[in-house]
C-alpha cells in the first residue's frame, strides 16, 4: 500500500528526515515511536502534503501512485487520513457541513455521485455511535470550544466517516485522560479492516496498550533505527530511548 | 471654480430654487428645519472633504457626476408590488416600499396592531405634528460635523414613519424595501423616523435595491427613538449595483433599559458610507451593532460609528467583519465615547478583515475616548489572510483549495450572521452570503430576497 524509499525532507532549509525507508501493507498496524525531535511529526506532515515541508530526496508510492506529486486534498481523496495532534478550530463552519463537503469532494474525485442527502445523516449517526460522540457536536462549529478529548474524538469520528485506506494517528494520545484514550482507541480498533492500514505515531506506550501494532519502528534523528514486533514497545517503556541512542552510536 | 466649490454652489442653487417644491406637502416641523440645516451644511464646508470623519473616503468623484434631483413624487408606471413580491422563505413580514426615497403610493395596507402607525413621513408630518416636533431631527444632530446629514435635513421630503406606542408589540417584522428606478442618473434623499414608546417592541428589516442600471446617489437618514425598556431589532441588507452609491445614516437614541440590536450586511453596491450613531442616554441601555461586508471589483464600503455612553450602566458591543477581493476598499472607523458620568460602562468593539488580494485595501481605526474611571472597554482590529493551518486541515480531508477558501470565508461571515435572531432571515442571509462569495450574485439587480438562482 505505502512504500517510502530513502525519504529526505527539510523544513526552512534544515534537514529533518535523513533517509526513511518504510513499507506498509493492507491490514497492518505500524507504530512509529521515538524521542522528541526525531522527525515523527515531520514524517506525517510530508505524507499528508503540508507545503512547508520540502522533500529533497526519495520517493513515496501509495497504491501505485506517486504521492509526492499530489496536492494535500488529492492525497486525502486517494485515501490518506491524518488525525491531527492539534485539530484546528474553524468558527462558523458546522461539523456536519464540513463532513458533507469532504465526503462529496472525495466522491467527486472518484467519479461517484454526491452522497444521497437523505442517507447522509443516517450514515453520520451510525458513525457517531461507533465512536461514541455527542449528537450536539454536529451543528456546532468545527472543533470550536471543544475540549481536548472532544477534539480527538472528533478526529476519529471524521476518520470513521471518510473511511481512509491509510490512517495516520499523530500523537493522538497527547492530552487525553485514560477514559478518553480508551474511547479513541476503541474507535480506531472498530474501524480496522483487512483492506486498510494504520500508522500510530506516539511518544509513549499508553496508546499502544489499546491499539496493538504489528510492527514497531523507532525513529531517531531522521532515520528509522530499529524495527521489531510489538514486544519492542514494552522494552522502550522500560528502558527509555537512551539505549537506542547508544546502540546507533550517537 | 474647483469641483468642491462647484458641487456646493450647485446645492445652494438647488436649495434656493427648489424651496417651494421642497416645502410643498411637508409639515411645518420638516420645513422648519431646512434653513438652519442648510446653513450648517454651508458652515461645515459643504460636502465633507478631507474631514476627520471622512479621512479615508473621497466623496468628490461621487458628487461630481451628473444626477437629476426630483423634488416631487413621480408615479411609477409598473406595479411595484407585483415586480416586488419580496419574501424571505418562511418569514412573514409587512412589506413597505419606497421608490427613489419616496413612499410608494400603492403600498399594501400592513397588518399591524391598530395603535401602530406605519406611513409616509410627509403624511405623518401633517397628521402627527406633535410627534414630529418631539422627535424629528433631534437625534440626527449627533452628527455635529457631518455636512451630509445636514444636507439630508435640508432636502428631506419623504421616507418611512413608524410609531409603536407604549406597551405595544409589533409581532410581524416590518420590511422596508428601498427601490431605485430612473431613466437617468438620480440623486435622492430619504428620511425615516421610527419611534418606539416604552416597553414597545419591533423588528425592522431594510433592503436596499436598484431596479434600473442608472447611476444613483442616495442620502438616506434614519432616526430611531427607543423609550424605556423598548426593544428593537434592525437588519439591513444592502444589495445594489456597482453604479449605485449611498450615504446611509442611522441615529439611535436609547433610554432606560432599552435594547437596540442591528445587523448590517453589505453585499453589493458602488460606494457605500454607513454612519451609525447611538446615544445611550439613560441607565441600563444595551446596544449591539453587527456588520458584515463583502467586497470585490472597485467597491468601497466605509463604516463609521459613534457610540456615545452618556449614562452609567450601559452596554455596547460592536463587531464588524469584512472580506475584500480584487481592488476593493473597506474603511472602518468606530469611536466609543464614555462620558464622565457613564461609570460602569461596558463597551466592546472589534473589526476583523480578510484580504484576498494584494490590491484590496483596508483602513481600520478603532477609537476609545474615555472620561470615566470605572469602565470595561476593549477594542481591536485585525487585517489578515486566510489561516494557513485551517486551510490545510480542510484540504487534508479532501476538500479542494477553492472550496476550502469558500468554507473559511463563509465561516468568517457566519460569525456575524449567526447574530440575526429571526431564523428564516438568518438562513436566507447565509444563503446570500454563500452565493455572494461564489460570485453568483454579481449580476443580480433585484431583490436579494427573491433571488431564486
Amino acid at each position: 500500500m505505502l512504500k517510502i524509499k530513502n525519504l529526505h525532507a527539510a523544513v526552512d532549509g534544515k534537514e529533518i528526515l535523513k533517509g526513511i525507508n518504510l513499507e506498509i501493507r493492507e491490514g497492518e498496524v505500524h507504530a512509529i515511536m521515538g524521542p522528541n525531535g526525531a522527525g515523527k511529526s515531520t514524517l506525517s506532515s510530508v505524507l499528508t502534503g503540508r507545503e512547508r515541508f520540502e522533500v529533497t530526496e526519495g520517493e513515496i508510492e501509495f497504491n501505485g501512485k506517486d504521492l509526492l506529486q499530489l496536492p494535500a486534498e488529492d492525497r486525502a481523496r486517494e485515501g490518506i487520513f491524518m488525525s491531527f495532534q492539534y485539530p484546528v478550530e474553524i468558527p462558523g463552519v458546522s461539523t456536519v457541513n464540513f463532513l458533507k463537503t469532504a465526503v462529496n469532494e472525495i466522491r467527486k474525485y472518484r467519479g461517484q455521485p454526491p452522497f444521497p442527502a437523505g442517507d447522509f445523516l443516517k450514515m453520520i449517526r451510525q458513525k457517531m455511535e461507533l465512536v461514541g460522540i455527542d449528537n450536539k457536536l454536529l451543528n456546532r462549529s468545527l472543533n470550536e470550544g471543544f475540549s481536548g478529548g472532544e477534539k480527538k474524538k472528533n478526529e476519529i469520528f471524521q476518520m470513521a466517516v471518510l473511511e481512509p485506506k491509510l490512517a495516520i494517528l499523530d500523537e493522538t494520545d497527547s492530552g487525553l485522560d485514560i477514559d478518553a484514550l480508551r474511547i479513541v482507541a476503541n474507535g480506531v480498533n472498530k474501524l480496522k479492516r483487512p483492506d486498510n492500514a494504520t500508522i500510530v505515531i506516539t511518544h509513549y506506550q499508553r496508546l499502544l496498550d489499546y491499539i496493538v501494532p504489528d510492527v514497531v519502528h523507532v525513529l531517531y534523528d531522521g532515520r528509522i533505527v530499529k524495527t521489531a514486533g510489538k514486544e519492542l514497545v514494552a522494552e522502550l517503556e522500560e528502558k527509555g530511548y537512551d539505549w537506542i541512542k547508544e546502540e546507533v552510536g550517537r | 471654480m474647483d469641483s468642491l466649490e462647484k458641487i456646493n454652489a450647485d446645492f445652494a442653487t438647488l436649495f434656493r430654487d427648489g424651496r417651494t417644491l421642497l416645502d410643498k406637502g411637508c409639515g411645518a416641523v420638516i420645513n422648519g428645519c431646512r434653513e438652519e440645516a442648510f446653513r450648517k451644511f454651508v458652515d461645515l464646508g459643504g460636502i465633507p472633504f478631507k474631514k476627520e470623519e471622512y479621512s479615508y473616503l473621497n466623496l468628490l468623484p461621487l458628487f461630481s457626476r451628473d444626477y437629476n434631483v426630483v423634488l416631487k413624487y413621480i408615479r411609477q408606471e409598473v406595479d411595484m408590488n407585483e415586480t416586488f413580491r419580496c419574501a424571505v422563505t418562511n418569514l412573514q413580514t409587512n412589506p413597505v416600499l419606497t421608490v427613489n426615497g419616496w413612499w410608494f403610493d400603492e403600498n399594501i395596507e400592513p397588518e399591524i396592531p391598530e395603535e401602530v402607525v406605519i406611513c409616509s413621513l410627509r403624511e405623518a408630518s401633517v397628521k402627527y405634528p406633535d410627534l414630529l416636533a418631539r422627535h424629528y431631527n433631534h437625534y440626527a444632530s449627533a452628527a455635529r460635523n457631518d455636512g451630509l446629514v445636514a444636507l439630508n435635513t435640508a432636502f428631506a421630503q419623504d421616507g418611512i414613519f413608524v410609531y409603536v406606542p407604549d406597551d405595544v408589540v409589533m409581532e410581524r417584522p416590518l420590511q422596508i424595501i428601498n427601490l431605485l428606478r430612473a431613466n437617468t442618473g438620480l440623486m435622492a434623499f430619504q428620511r425615516n423616523l421610527i419611534i418606539l414608546g416604552k416597553n414597545a417592541r419591533a423588528s425592522v428589516l431594510v433592503c436596499d435595491h436598484t431596479l434600473s442600471e442608472q447611476e444613483f446617489l442616495v442620502n438616506n437618514t434614519t432616526e430611531v427613538y427607543l423609550g424605556p425598556r423598548a426593544r428593537m431589532e434592525y437588519y439591513q441588507v444592502q444589495n445594489q449595483h456597482l453604479g449605485a452609491s449611498q450615504i446611509n445614516s442611522l441615529f439611535v437614541s436609547e433610554h432606560r433599559n432599552s435594547v437596540f440590536e442591528s445587523n448590517l450586511v453589505t453585499l453589493y453596491g458602488g460606494t457605500i458610507r454607513n454612519n451609525m450613531y447611538v446615544a445611550m442616554n439613560e441607565e441600563g441601555g444595551e446596544c449591539h451593532l453587527y456588520g458584515m461586508y463583502i467586497l470585490d471589483k472597485n467597491q468601497i464600503v466605509d463604516n463609521f460609528s459613534y457610540i456615545d455612553h452618556i449614562a452609567p450602566h450601559c452596554i455596547s458591543n460592536e463587531h464588524f467583519k469584512g472580506v475584500m477581493d480584487d481592488a476593493s476598499l473597506a474603511n472602518f472607523s468606530g469611536c466609543i465615547r464614555v462620558r464622565p458620568d457613564a461609570q460602569k460602562t461596558e463597551a466592546y468593539q472589534a473589526n476583523n478583515n480578510l484580504l484576498l488580494t494584494d490590491t484590496a485595501r483596508v483602513n481600520t481605526k478603532p477609537q476609545l475616548v474615555i472620561d470615566a474611571d470605572d469602565v470595561k472597554c476593549s477594542h481591536g482590529a485585525t487585517v489578515g489572510q486566510l489561516d494557513e493551518e485551517a486551510m490545510f486541515y480542510l484540504r487534508s480531508r479532501g476538500i479542494g483549495l477553492e472550496e476550502a477558501r469558500m468554507m473559511m470565508m463563509f465561516g468568517f461571515a457566519h460569525d456575524i450572521i449567526q447574530r440575526v435572531k429571526l431564523e428564516p432571515l438568518r438562513v436566507e442571509i447565509d444563503n446570500l452570503i454563500d452565493k455572494r462569495l461564489r460570485g453568483e450574485l454579481s449580476k443580480c439587480h433585484h431583490c436579494v430576497m427573491k433571488c431564486k438562482k
